[in-house]
C-alpha cells in the first residue's frame, strides 16, 4: 500500500504514514463492527440451545441488538468509586481493549494481506497476548473491592498456566512450518496431507494438538467453561463488578475481539487460514479471504457451542487441566514432533 | 527519521519510567511501571534489528515475570509510614551502590571511548549470518558453538524447579484429594451396594 501512496507523489515517510494508519483503519474498523455482530451471533446461538428465542426486537431479527446496548452504555455514567485508584481503574479497560486490537497486526487475512509481515510474527501475538492479562489485573486491584480482586487473581494464575502449554503447541506448528511467520505458516500448510488436504489439523500428529489448543484457546480467553474470573455464583462479576458505561463496554469489546482472534489464529495455524480445505483448483476461484472468514465463523460457533453446553469447571480442576495434563501431553508432543521431523526431513 | 524520533521516544520513556519506578510511593504503582519500562526496552530492541531478544522480553518480562511480581506485590498488606521508616537507614548503602553503578558507566564510556571491543570476531567464527532472520542466526550460535553451556543452563534450572517444589511441597494428612481417573472408572456396578440390614443394626460400606 505504501507503493500506491508513492504514485500519488507523496514522498516515502508520508506514504508509510498514511499506509499504516489505513491499514490499521482497514483492520480496526470491520473487527469493531464484526465483534458488535458476533455478540448477537454468540447470544443467539445461547439462546437457540437453550430452546429460546434471544435478542429478537431491535431491527429484524434483533440484528440491531448490539448496537442498541452500545448507545445504551454509551448514555450511561460512567462511575468511579471513591475507594478506587482512579488513574489505575480507568487505564485497565483501556489496556484490554488496545491489546486486543494490537494482535490483530500479524494476522494474514489472504495471501499477502497481513498489516505487519514481521518474522516473528507468532511470538509477536504470544508477547500481545500475554499483555492481555493486565487489564483485568490492573481493574481488579484498582476496583479496591474484594470480588474483583479475587477475579483478577484468578485471572493472572490461569492465564500464565495455558500460556505455557499454548508455548509448547504452537512449537509444533512452528517446527512443521519450519517459520514464526503467520503468512509462510500458512503456504506450510498448502497440501500438507497426501498433497491434497490444506492444514495442519489433518495431520495425526499435530491433530490432538489443535484440540489442546482449542480448550487452551477457550482458557485463555476466559470463556465458558473456564470463566472462572467472572463467575457469577461466586464472584459477582469478577473483575468489572464495579464498572459501568463505556469503561465496561471495552471489556466487552476486548474480551470478544480476544474470542475472534483465538478464532482466527485456530482457522490460520491448524485449518490453512485462507486456503481452501482442499488443495484443488476450482477452489481458489473463491478469494482466500471469504476461507479465512468462513473458518473463523466456525471456530466461533464451536465456541459459543461449548459455552451454552459445558458447565464451569472449579477452579483446582482448571489448574489440574492445564499443568497436569495439558503441559505433560504438549510437551511430549514437542518431542514426538521434532522426532519424526528430524527422522523424515532432516535425514537423521 | 521515523527510527529517531521512535528512539528518542522509547529511550526516554524507558529513563522515565524506570526513574518512577522507583519514585512511586506504591509498589503496585512502582510494578506497574517497571512493566512499562520493560515493555519501551523492547521497543528499542526492535529498533536495533533484534526483534526475537525483543519478543522473548515482553513474554518472559512482562508476560510471566511480572504478572508474578504484581501477584505478589498485591497481596502485600502495604504500610506506607513503615515503608519509609528505612530510608535514612539505608541511605548510605544506596548511595554507594549509586557510585558503584556510576564509576561501571564512566568506565565503561570511556572504554568505548578508547576503542570497541570486538567480542566474538576475534577467531572469524561467530561472524553474523548475513541475511538470516534473528531467531535462526542465534539458534545456529546457540546449537553448535554454545551447545554445552545452553544445555549446562537448562539443566540449571531444572534442579531449580524442582528444588523449589521440593522445598514448599509437603504432604498432609486428613484431606482427600480428588483423584479423576478413579472417578472416572467408577461403574454404578461396584459403586453402590445394595443390603437389607435388620432393624437397629447398622451397616459398615
Amino acid at each position: 500500500m505504501t507503493a500506491f501512496f508513492q504514485s500519488l507523489g507523496l514522498p516515502f515517510e508520508a506514504a508509510w504514514l498514511i499506509a499504516t494508519i489505513a491499514g490499521i483503519l482497514l483492520i480496526a474498523l470491520p473487527l469493531m463492527l464484526s465483534v458488535a455482530m458476533v455478540i448477537y451471533v454468540d447470544r443467539k446461538i445461547w439462546a437457540a440451545m437453550a430452546l429460546r428465542r434471544g435478542p429478537n426486537v431491535v431491527g429484524p431479527l434483533g440484528l440491531l441488538q448490539s448496537f442498541a446496548d452500545g448507545l445504551k452504555v454509551f448514555l450511561q455514567e460512567t462511575i468511579v468509586p471513591t475507594a478506587a485508584n482512579k488513574g489505575i481503574f480507568l487505564i485497565g479497560p483501556i489496556v484490554t481493549f488496545t491489546v486486543t486490537l494490537l494482535a490483530w497486526a500479524v494476522v494474514p487475512f489472504n495471501s499477502g494481506a497481513i498489516l505487519a509481515d514481521i518474522n516473528v510474527g507468532l511470538l509477536y501475538v504470544l508477547a500481545i497476548s500475554s499483555l492481555g492479562v493486565y487489564g483485568t489485573i490492573m481493574a481488579g486491584w484498582a476496583s479496591n473491592s474484594k470480588y474483583p480482586f479475587f477475579s483478577a487473581m484468578r485471572a493472572s494464575a490461569q492465564m500464565i498456566s495455558y500460556e505455557v502449554s499454548i508455548g509448547f503447541i504452537l512449537l509444533c506448528v512452528v517446527l512443521w512450518a519450519d517459520s514464526f511467520n503467520l503468512g509462510t505458516i500458512v503456504e506450510a500448510q498448502k497440501g500438507h496431507v497426501f498433497g491434497i488436504l490444506n492444514g495442519f489439523g489433518f495431520n495425526p500428529l499435530l491433530f490432538p494438538m489443535w484440540v489442546l489448543f482449542l480448550i487452551s484457546g477457550l482458557a485463555e480467553t476466559q470463556r465458558a467453561p473456564f470463566d472462572l474470573t467472572e463467575a457469577e455464583s461466586e464472584l459477582v462479576a469478577g473483575y468489572q463488578t464495579e464498572y459501568s458505561s463505556m469503561s465496561f463496554a471495552l471489556f466487552w469489546l476486548g474480551e470478544y475481539g480476544n474470542v475472534l482472534l483465538m478464532c482466527a489464529l485456530n482457522a490460520t495455524l491448524f485449518w490453512g487460514g485462507y486456503l481452501p480445505p482442499l488443495d484443488w483448483a476450482p477452489l481458489y476461484v473463491v478469494p482466500g479471504i471469504i476461507w479465512f472468514l468462513l473458518k473463523t465463523a466456525f471456530f466461533f460457533f464451536v465456541f459459543s457451542w461449548v459455552k451454552a453446553t459445558v458447565p464451569r469447571y472449579r477452579y483446582d480442576q482448571l489448574m489440574r487441566l492445564g499443568w497436569k495434563v495439558f503441559l505433560p501431553m504438549s510437551l511430549l508432543f514437542v518431542f514426538m514432533v521434532s522426532g519424526y521431523l528430524m527422522l523424515t526431513r532432516y535425514g537423521a | 527519521m521515523i527510527q529517531l524520533l521512535a528512539f528518542y521516544l522509547f529511550a526516554a520513556l524507558v529513563v522515565a519510567s524506570g526513574l518512577l519506578v522507583i519514585l512511586a510511593r506504591n509498589p503496585v504503582h512502582s510494578v506497574l511501571w517497571l512493566i512499562l519500562a520493560f515493555f519501551n526496552a523492547a521497543g528499542l530492541m526492535i529498533l536495533i534489528g533484534a526483534e526475537f531478544i525483543a519478543m522473548l522480553l515482553v513474554i518472559v518480562y512482562v508476560g510471566a515475570v511480572a504478572v508474578l511480581f504484581l501477584f505478589v506485590v498485591m497481596m502485600l498488606d502495604i504500610d506506607f509510614a513503615t515503608l519509609r521508616a528505612g530510608l535514612v537507614k539505608n541511605f548510605p548503602l544506596g548511595l554507594s551502590i549509586a557510585l558503584i553503578l556510576l564509576a561501571e558507566l564512566v568506565l565503561g564510556l570511556g572504554a568505548n571511548s578508547a576503542g570497541v571491543l570486538h567480542l566474538g570476531v576475534a577467531d572469524g567464527n561467530a561472524a553474523p549470518l548475513a541475511g538470516a532472520p534473528n531467531i535462526e542466526a542465534i539458534g545456529a550460535v546457540l546449537y553448535s558453538r554454545y551447545l554445552f553451556l545452553f544445555e549446562a543452563a537448562g539443566v540449571v534450572l531444572l534442579v531449580a524447579m524442582i528444588g523449589a517444589i521440593v522445598l514448599t511441597h509437603r504432604e498432609r494428612g486428613g484431606i482427600k484429594p480428588q483423584n479423576i481417573s478413579k472417578q472416572v472408572a467408577r461403574r454404578p456396578e461396584e459403586a453402590t451396594v445394595n443390603t437389607q440390614p435388620e432393624v437397629g443394626k447398622g451397616v459398615s460400606l
